[in-house]
């Protein structure tokens, strides 16, 4: 892969905005926070059924001790993630706004204590010597999740159903969400691991081809991406044209690759499967280094931030521990959002833990942090022209405000893939988005009583 | 000129005969054959087509009352015994009265009660709020106030009180159809018998939080304590997720779990006020008539000082978090 | 409480700043060139049947929908000055004032608040205003004045025919078209816009500059002007080729009329025209043919109102059944 392919940059032909970048903390090297006092870890922390606790109250745990565990093939196991005491499992605020069960550590007195076998050097470790299965099954064993926010459990993706063969993995490292740069840190700092990472992945899907995928606004990562990968054989790096959303699986498969998954297929429909950077990361350290997932990189940042920063931080973490050693929360803070500006979640509180899926913690000012007044829609079509999935969101909003739900299902609505590149241009601030969501549900549980 | 309207009136005549026998021929070869039965009983419903009665309109529901061999697994909510009366009459079957349902709201976290910790700025709209998180109070049980039962109410049965920011059910006007149970995206409507007189008993709390939570984000919630279990001799009562349940079939309205309530979740409908007793134990531990202000007999309800007492409590603990509110902002 | 919480809502939580009003006084920019030169070439007419135009227009706005709707009027946004200032482009520079009222009520009232305000008219307002003082006032609505010498002077008695007029009139008595084009002006003079016709729609450059800056500010797609001066151009060409004594060429219909005006700001009004991109160029290519079936077989000189209104009737069923290109949908199943 030489540089000079740099200029054949690609994306996905339909839809799409171009919302303001404010990586404001693009250049800040990830640093490394010190293990809290105390830990919440959610025992709901992917998609699927929560995990099962194995720990007692008041039993002591190390760092990386599985303490709880996957329920069922859709779910992901959960390890302590300081060395000290359990001291209960409670209900604890996650960043779903609601109160759900969590596991609560508390430090012990005497420095950290990580679990057997964990090799916690920084030598990067090339060779690979397991097989396919046991690849696949480390990765479970170590908890890891989808770690650009998606949290769907990584090794129900790597176990390719039967009658599918994988062609391509792509390597997701677009982040095409503003003010996010976890992923564009770990790109530079540990590019090396993502690309062993990349390699276990490919060997536990059996391909022979990988893409990695970053978007143009990140040329120095392209660029070490493309000297790591010169030698490395069936991995290329593929600029992309800044766009959102092209850190969605269809987007960037279609950018990529220029196939379509089918409409309520999967990547693998297609020949595909799509994993973040994070993820290759966390593969990495689980497979080679023994280590699960227990800590993560998290980007706290904002316009009124002190110092927007990348931390490395262990899972559990309280949010407002990350904030302060990013200078504190800005005086008029009107929102706390937990993931980037297009998707992530408006958090009800500030003990939050930060979760495998939180990619970043972003603080909005007030005078950005409230919506503008709902004006009747002026067909403007603003709303059909960024949709990257085709849809028409200003006439998903309206059946469904109707409940005409039979009509809403006919016009696709279980293909958004709730981008919210339709509120974000609507001119008269409509909340379509909040509508079309409302509308998924419904449809959804109206199929299910169909099917059963 | 004679001959034009001759004319005229002679196609005209003989169109219209074209088309009656067009009509004519359609109508007897597409003919559906539909039982009269069906129209004398839909007749008979109220028509205001809810779907209270589990069908899709009256119409379904006639055919379904034709079609069934005993009606004791239908019955129209709405009509009531009356109506059901006249429908067995109509198929000559039998059917049972049954008691009277009405819709009660099982949240009494007003506004006073019950202080916001965070600003919703999405869409007014229940299901959606709820889906986004646990809502604007410390309670992610309680009602969300955004009136999707109200608007989901065909029988104008319900409103919003805006001083405590919960729906109101006008009893006399609610037909028990289930539509406000279906809405809530909360399960805070709860169709219950409407009891002996229009007396009926409930806990108005949906919380499944402990109990110090519970209390913490709501003066009035119930905090699972079992001192209403504890006090009812018929088994009625069921503690569950640290919430109270009064079994409304069980229930013999005895009133004895009403006042050792201590956040006085239990609310008591349509009762005659209480006997003042001589002991002064007593008279302290009556407060539960405050909760009739918030629920469907406003006008009857009578004023007791336990509004104050729970209002200054609830001052109390705001200026409290006010003081700790500011440590985010 | 005075303290702060933090606010909650789904996402997203950045919005692009977008408004109603931008996209509103965006085009109201556009359509400052056209005015210019109006005001240029018929002089203070021009502005005051403008001015008279936008004031009615809003005034009825604010007292229908406060009073009709029961709503907060939302003058502000804009669209009710535009309408007005497009329904003063459409009539001649030297309209009585109160025949414009008439306009300006009918635009407003019937056009747009008898739907519901904005956002649920079919027709475009401003079109319903003008072709409705059209079937009612076809004097005073074709007495086109000429253009003047002096901007600053009102427009006087002097009228005469439009281009359009001039050979619709012409071919009527039997004149060879080669004879008429004599008497029209040049297409140097139809492209400046120093012609007789209606305020906005003398200056075809005018019109192209305010187009190019909406397609800049992403106001509009290209889709509905391109369908729509394809579809014309391309039809009056055939018709042209086949007898070029009885069809003028296709350059002349470009420039003459309101078929720039329609095509950049009528046709491609929000809330009268399509939602997707392939029905759109659907739309703009049956207003352009309907247009020059009227320019040419009918018994107006001139049809592009007709036309857009025509097309606006069908854009409901457009909306119903032309639907975007679906991602993961296979065409034809």
């Amino acid at each position: 892969m030489s540089l000079l392919t740099i200029n054949n940059v690609k994306t996905f032909p339909k839809g799409g905005i171009h919302p303001a970048d404010h990586k404001l903390s693009a250049g800040v090297p990830i640093k490394k926070l010190d293990p809290p006092a105390q830990v919440a870890i959610p025992l709901s922390q992917h998609i699927g059924a929560p995990a099962t606790p194995v720990v007692e109250k008041r039993e002591k745990v190390k760092v990386g001790q599985l303490i709880a565990k996957g329920n069922g093939f859709v779910s992901a196991n959960i390890h302590a993630t300081i060395s000290g005491i359990v001291t209960k499992v409670d209900k604890v605020i996650d960043s779903t706004g609601y109160k759900r069960d969590a596991i609560i550590i508390k430090a012990g007195r005497e420095g950290e204590e990580w679990a057997d076998g964990i090799d916690l050097s920084d030598d990067l470790i090339t060779e690979i010597t397991l097989e396919r299965e046991d690849i696949i099954k480390k990765i479970a064993d170590a908890g890891i999740v989808g770690m650009g926010g998606a949290t769907f459990p990584s090794h129900v993706k790597l176990s390719v159903p039967k009658g599918r063969t994988a062609e391509y993995l792509i390597i997701n490292g677009v982040e095409c969400e503003p003010y996010l740069t976890a992923d564009h840190r770990l790109m530079l700092e540990k590019g090396a691991e993502i690309i062993v990472g990349a390699r276990l992945l490919m060997r536990a899907l059996g391909v022979e081809k990988a893409i990695i995928g970053i978007e143009k606004n990140k040329p120095d990562a392209i660029e070490k991406m493309a000297e790591l990968t010169a030698n490395e054989k069936g991995i290329t790096v593929q600029p992309l044209k800044v766009q959102y959303p092209q850190g969605g699986e269809k987007q960037l498969i279609k950018a990529v690759l220029n196939r379509e998954v089918p409409s309520g297929g999967l990547p693998i429909d297609v020949g595909v499967v799509v994993h973040n950077v994070g993820t290759a990361f966390a593969v990495y350290e689980a497979v080679q280094k023994n280590k699960p997932l227990v800590e993560r990189v998290v980007t706290v940042t904002g316009k009124d931030v002190k110092n927007p920063s990348n931390f490395l931080v262990r899972i559990g973490t309280p949010v407002m521990q990350l904030i302060d050693a990013a200078g504190g929360i800005p005086e008029h803070t009107g929102k706390v959002v937990s993931g980037g500006p297009m998707m992530g979640k408006a958090l009800n509180s500030l003990d939050v833990p930060v979760a495998k899926g939180t990619s970043g913690i972003l603080l909005i000012p007030n005078e950005e942090a409230k919506r503008g007044e709902i004006k009747p829609c002026i067909r403007c079509t603003k709303c059909v022209q960024v949709c990257p999935m085709g849809l028409e969101p200003y006439l998903l909003m309206t059946l469904t405000q109707k409940e005409m739900y039979e009509e809403v299902e006919k016009e696709k609505t279980m293909d958004c893939i709730e981008c919210g590149s339709c509120s974000f241009i609507c001119p008269s601030d409509r909340p379509l988005l909040d509508y079309i969501r409302l509308g998924k549900r419904t449809v959804a549980s109206l199929i299910r009583e169909r099917n059963n | 000129m004679s001959q034009t309207i001759l004319f005229t009136i002679g196609s005209i005549t003989i169109l219209g005969f074209l088309a009656a026998a067009i009509l004519y021929f359609i109508a007897s070869k597409f003919k559906v054959y539909e039982d009269p039965k069906i129209e004398e009983v839909e007749n008979a419903l109220p028509s205001t087509n809810c779907g209270g009665c589990g069908f899709p309109g009256c119409h379904a529901f006639a055919e379904a009352c034709v079609n069934a061999d005993d009606l004791s697994d239908l019955h129209c909510p709405v009509g009531g015994n009356e109506t059901m009366q006249k429908v067995a009459s109509l198929l000559g079957m039998e059917v049972e009265e049954r008691a009277p349902y009405v819709a009660v709201v099982r949240c009494n976290g007003a506004l006073e009660f019950r202080h916001k910790t965070t600003a919703y700025d999405g869409v007014p709209n229940c299901t959606i709020a709820h889906s986004l998180y646990g809502g604007d109070t410390d309670c992610q049980y309680g009602c969300l106030g955004f009136g999707e039962c109200v608007d989901a109410c065909n029988f104008e049965a319900m409103y919003m009180d805006e001083k405590t920011g919960l729906p109101v059910v006008i009893e006399d006007k609610c037909t028990a159809c289930n539509a406000c149970v279906t809405a809530c995206p909360r399960d805070i409507m709860e169709l219950r018998p409407k009891g002996r007189k229009n007396r009926r008993i409930f806990v108005a709390c949906v919380s499944q939080d402990k109990g110090g939570a519970a209390k913490k984000a709501c003066d009035v919630a119930c905090t699972g304590c079992s001192k209403c279990e504890a006090e009812c001799k018929y088994d009625a009562i069921v503690i569950e997720n640290y919430l109270s349940y009064i079994d409304g079939e069980k229930c013999k309205l005895c009133r004895k779990c009403v006042p050792v309530c201590p956040t006085h979740a239990i609310h008591e409908i349509n009762f005659p006020p209480r006997k003042e007793r001589p002991e002064k134990k007593e008279r302290r531990e009556k407060p539960a008539k405050k909760v009739e202000v918030n629920t469907a007999t406003i006008d009857n309800a009578p004023a007791v000082d336990v509004v104050k007492m729970a209002k200054k409590a609830n001052e109390e603990s705001v200026k409290k978090e006010d003081s700790d509110d500011k440590e985010v902002s | 409480m005075s303290t702060q919480f933090l606010t909650i809502s789904p996402s997203p939580h950045i919005h692009s700043g977008e408004s109603v009003n931008k996209l509103m006084y965006g085009v109201l920019i556009a359509l400052a060139p056209a005015l210019a030169v109006s005001f240029y070439v018929f002089g203070l007419g021009a502005v005051i049947v403008t001015l008279i135009a936008v004031l009615s227009c809003v005034f009825f706005e604010y007292i229908l929908t406060k009073y009709l709707l029961h709503r907060e009027p939302a003058i502000t946004d804009g669209s009710a000055v535009i309408t007005g200032v497009l329904l003063a482009f459409n009539v001649p520079s030297n309209l009585p004032w109160w025949i414009i009222i008439i306009g300006s009520l009918v635009a407003i009232g019937v056009g747009k608040i008898s739907f519901g305000g904005l956002g649920n008219n079919p027709f475009n307002p401003a079109l319903v205003g003008r072709v409705f003082l059209l079937i009612s006032f076809p004097v005073q609505m074709t007495s086109w004045p000429l253009p003047l010498e002096n901007a600053w002077q009102l427009a006087d008695a002097a009228t005469g025919a439009t281009p359009l007029g001039l050979i619709k009139e012409g071919l009527s008595t039997g004149k060879p078209l080669s004879d008429l084009m004599q008497e029209v002006p040049s297409y140097v003079s139809l492209l400046l816009g120093n012609v007789g016709g209606s305020v906005g729609e003398v200056s075809a450059l005018a019109l192209i500059i305010g187009v190019i800056y909406m397609l800049w500010k992403k106001i509009i797609t290209w889709h509905i002007p391109v369908a729509m001066l394809g579809t014309a151009f391309i039809f009056t060409g055939g018709l042209w080729l086949i007898n070029p004594e009885k069809f003028a060429d296709p350059v002349f219909h470009l420039l003459t009329g309101g078929l720039l005006l329609g095509a950049f700001f009528m046709a491609t009004d929000y809330v009268t025209s399509p939602m997707t991109t392939k029905a759109m160029l659907i739309f703009g290519a049956g207003v352009g043919f309907i247009t020059i079936v009227i320019r040419e077989f009918g018994s107006y000189p001139e049809g592009v109102s007709f036309a857009i209104l025509i097309m606006n009737g069908f854009v409901p069923l457009m909306n119903k059944y032309i639907k975007p290109k679906r991602f993961g949908v296979k065409k034809n199943g």
